[in-house]
């Protein structure tokens, strides 16, 4: 059992953390419907919202490029505030008006907002009342996305919880996977689990409604992403079993992950060798070509996505790098604990923000490399560090062995550039 | 409620964050939940600017919703002018704060703070982007702008560029340029890279020159309410406007004002014979107010194209818009769907679209070019090159702008002599565009709509196959008038049936 060793000068999972907060550059839960709604095809997101919520969604992602995006937002008007008009009656309306231009709509999700929550719109009682306006056709959930109550990711985590109430009861032995997947990657997952002999495989999302995902007392269920702890928390709830493990980043988190699930499956050490050797040598090699810019160099993470403690762990022990500091939204101790056990000690671990005295502390460092929201990308360049926009990590194929060199790519490719550009006058 | 996948403008604080990015020595102080940040990367991305907005957002969460939000909001602005040593602050709140009511006027004033505050009272859930430049831009001025002695010769301001506006960079650069040609210094420009203390002595100009309406407005007429100085109504984008603009500064002035116009090509490059083949194409025009006026202008005098829908998103310019499109036979669109914009643009199946990003995904879609000539703003609208779209560059500028989406001249006969080439053919769009060349008819499967297809037939008039097969052939920048034409031609006769005949019936019935 090679399992992954770990740190001899200890991990970081009982490193003291900083906690901070103040100003915080970071999206809303909002945010996540960018990929959600490519994830599920039938699925239609309405933000009920302001202005401002339809202005980050086509911002965050140059949303632009979707010819009809299934996703929208109703609008509030002075006349939804004033209570001159009732609000669930507008929107009623509004999702009647939708469902009918959109027949292929098969799952409506109501998406809270700020405003929507600071004037307390009951969309858990709009969405109870939608279902049974439009069932069968159309199942409609809620969920909040709201920056009050989610940080970026936190949306999909919101998202996923709402629909575990309703997914089917199941008592067959079943591995559920959870998390949002692109869908070559999530093709490669599947075939490696179902080599290894594991075919009682559910997903959630599942691309489609229709598709039988249930849950139950013998379902067991891994996360491919690091920031579903709600997710896990009403799955926990309706009797599954979380299989905790490093999160499939790299050669290393990658095995570790399969090799959680291959033992509770009681696979062998032999079939496990056979199905892995292969994509394992592969992903060695390519993160070997893209980490020779990536070794002895530092690297600085501020908190956006919950991916920041395993990939840190990824880029610690895969890429010769050296963590500076870790910050995270948020860490769970039952999600990020496997991962942080690996990363070796000595970078600071933070969780939240406070965003000038974060950016004092990476001037301060001089990280080789600094992974950071949008905002702060382009005003850290012009100062000379090098920077890696964290959100480009969400919306790439980043998982598993077939994607882990693409996943170092990403972080060597700006030191990279800094290599390649020559703009200074020949001496 | 009104449900909305895509938004010509933004909420109101992002107006007042395209001022207070514009500006230095200025922080916008805003109480904001977390999520609200995303504002920032518009100008770090969008504009490629090299520092963070100057702006403090407050970021409560739910939690704090319960506590004490509004002590939050004076530790930041405490915090913010400690951190940043601002010269004056502005001071409001977003759409979600506007609804906690913590009144951050009212709390920075209570600070005591020794820098000019100015509180911001924008309307989220009625107003828009541009009203909140427009009045963030006049609180500014009317709180900072002092009293004083004009300058011994003349000078003017140069008013309403702001972070995020449609070539803001280069056209202050070009403006500035052609008034130094006349004889006239510039005093100030703002809000674009002004200090407070600029702003201060703005009224030692002799007049104001209004670069763009949409947020300039409001400032310039108190500034000539208040401190007597007129302001140019006239906004230099064309020749015509240019040559405008500059007999306005002379009227103003009292100077001679004669231009240098060696420099100026595009009349010519209008006028030469290669450009016979934009006469009388049908352009489609929408945008904000003031770069539709413009262009529609341009389009009709000094393109030679013919103007069939002109439209604006921007409801304060509903009025002056209503009245030019009554000048050209048309009635104007004002509206911010963009689903009734991409409607009327397929119902006048115009040859090219002037517009907006959003336009330019419309054309895309329905196959038809189109230059972006307004805000909104994405990536491409920050070019490296010097750009304007003011003075006599400006109009070059704009000439080669206008016919960058076309098919050239010659290439466009060479389309409809060989339509059966199948490397030369009008599917593969025009040549100088490489991968980017639309593909209608792999649109229309993709799409499922099968848009130009279903297009509805006046009076369900009946296509023979004959007819059809020879609608296809006919390149697809004119196929769409080439339907609609026949297709009323055939309505006014009556005719039930299109057939070969009936097309060149038409055709010769509209030639021009």
């Amino acid at each position: 059992m090679n399992l992954p060793l770990p740190p001899t000068n200890g991990g970081c999972r009982t490193a003291p953390v900083l906690k901070e907060r103040g100003q915080r550059e970071v999206f809303c839960g909002l945010t996540g419907i960018i990929w959600l709604h490519r994830k599920m095809q039938d699925a239609f997101f309405l933000v009920v919202g302001s202005r401002t919520c339809a202005h980050l969604l086509q911002s965050a992602a140059g949303v632009m490029i979707f010819a009809e995006p299934r996703f929208g937002t109703a609008i509030l008007e002075e006349t939804d505030l004033a209570g001159m008009a009732d609000a669930h009656q507008e929107l009623d309306r509004e999702v009647a008006r939708l469902l009918e231009r959109r027949p292929d709509i098969r799952q409506l999700f109501l998406v809270g907002s700020c405003p929507s929550e600071v004037i307390k719109i009951d969309l858990a009682r709009a969405a109870e009342r939608l279902t049974q306006v439009h069932a069968p056709h159309v199942r409609v959930l809620n969920y909040s996305g709201s920056g009050i109550e989610t940080t970026f990711t936190q949306g999909e985590d919101a998202c996923l919880a709402s629909m575990v109430p309703v997914l089917k009861d199941t008592t067959a032995r079943e591995l559920l996977l959870v998390g949002a997947l692109p869908d070559v990657v999530e093709d490669q997952m599947i075939d490696l689990l179902t080599k290894m002999g594991i075919d009682n495989i559910r997903l959630l999302p599942a691309r489609r409604i229709d598709d039988t995902t249930a849950v139950g007392p013998n379902t067991v269920f891994a996360l491919t992403q690091p920031f579903l702890g709600d997710t896990h928390a009403e799955l926990e709830r309706r009797g599954a079993r979380h299989l905790a493990a490093p999160f499939p980043f790299g050669d290393e988190g990658t095995t570790a992950w399969l090799r959680t699930i291959a033992h509770e499956f009681g696979v062998s050490e032999e079939v496990f060798e056979q199905v892995t050797t292969a994509p394992r040598a592969r992903a060695r090699k390519a993160i070997a070509q893209a980490a020779e810019a990536l070794n002895g160099k530092s690297v600085f993470f501020f908190p956006d996505s919950q991916l920041e403690i395993p990939l840190a762990r990824f880029l610690t022990r895969e890429c010769g790098m050296t963590a500076i500091e870790v910050g995270s939204p948020y860490i769970h101790d039952a999600l990020h604990g496997p991962d942080l056990d690996l990363l070796p000690a000595g970078p600071q671990i933070s969780e939240g923000q406070d965003v000038d005295k974060q950016l004092a502390r990476a001037r301060a460092a001089r990280p080789d490399l600094t992974v950071c929201g949008l905002g702060l990308a382009n005003p850290l360049e012009a100062e000379g560090l090098s920077t890696k926009w964290a959100i480009e990590l969400v919306f790439t194929p980043v998982h598993f062995y077939e994607q882990a060199g693409d996943l170092a790519g990403l972080f060597s490719r700006p030191l990279r550039r800094k290599q390649a550009l020559q703009l200074e006058a020949a001496e | 409620m009104k449900l909305t996948v895509w938004t010509y403008e933004g909420p109101t604080h992002v107006g007042a964050m395209r001022v207070a990015t514009a500006m230095k020595g200025l922080h916008y102080v805003l109480h904001a939940p977390q999520g609200d940040t995303y504002a920032d990367l518009l100008f770090t991305m969008i504009e490629r600017r090299n520092h963070r907005p100057p702006v403090t957002y407050t970021t409560f969460q739910a939690r704090d919703l319960g506590s004490d939000t509004a002590s939050l909001f004076k530790s930041a602005a405490q915090d913010a002018v400690e951190r940043f040593n601002p010269e004056a602050i502005i001071v409001g709140a977003s759409c979600t704060a506007e609804l906690i009511q913590d009144d951050p006027a009212g709390l920075a004033e209570t600070m005591g703070l020794d820098i000019p505050v100015i509180p911001l009272e924008l309307p989220s859930y009625s107003r828009k982007e541009n009203f909140g430049a427009d009045e963030t831009f006049y609180q500014i001025v009317r709180t900072l702008a002092k009293a004083q002695e004009r300058t011994k010769h003349v000078t003017c301001n140069i008013l309403g560029p702001t972070a995020l506006g449609f070539r803001a960079r280069d056209n202050i650069e070009e403006i500035t340029g052609l008034l130094e040609d006349l004889g006239i210094s510039i005093n100030v420009v703002a809000p674009f890279d002004a200090t407070p203390t600029d702003i201060a002595n703005i009224p030692a100009a002799h007049f104001n020159v209004l670069l763009t309406p949409e947020t300039g407005e409001a400032a310039c007429r108190w500034l000539e309410k208040t401190h007597n100085q007129p302001f140019t109504k006239v906004v230099p984008i064309g020749v015509g406007a240019t040559r405008d603009f500059i007999a306005e500064v002379a009227q103003i002035t009292g100077l001679p004002c004669k231009p240098d116009e060696s420099r100026l090509r595009m009349p010519w490059w209008s006028k030469s014979v290669d450009s016979t083949y934009l006469t009388g194409k049908r352009v489609f025009i929408f945008g904000d107010g003031t770069h539709v006026a413009a262009h529609a202008r341009i389009a009709r005098d000094e393109m030679g194209f013919e103007v069939v829908g002109i439209g604006c998103y921007n409801r304060e310019m509903a009025r002056p818009i209503r009245a030019l499109a009554k000048d050209y036979g048309l009635e104007a669109l004002i509206t911010d769907d963009y689903l009734a914009v991409e409607d009327a643009i397929q119902q006048a199946a115009p040859e090219m679209i002037l517009g907006t990003q959003m336009e330019r995904h419309i054309g895309k879609r329905l196959g038809i070019p189109c230059a972006v000539i307004s805000a909104p703003v994405h990536v491409q609208d920050f070019p490296a090159r010097y750009s304007p779209q003011v003075g006599f560059e400006g109009a070059n500028v704009i000439f080669d702008t206008l016919i960058h989406p076309l098919v050239m001249g010659l290439e466009e006969h060479l389309l409809t002599m060989f339509r059966d080439d199948f490397e030369f053919h009008d599917a593969a769009g025009p040549s100088h565009h490489g991968g980017h060349s639309p593909k209608p008819a792999e649109e229309v499967s993709c799409s499922g709509e099968m848009k130009e297809e279903v297009a509805p037939s006046l009076d369900n008039v009946v296509w023979l196959t004959d007819a059809e097969k020879e609608l296809k052939k006919i390149p697809f920048f004119v196929r769409g008038k080439a339907r609609r034409n026949t297709e009323a031609f055939a309505a006014e006769r009556g005719l039930a049936e299109i057939s070969l005949d009936t097309l060149y019936e038409a055709k010769a019935h509209y030639a021009r």
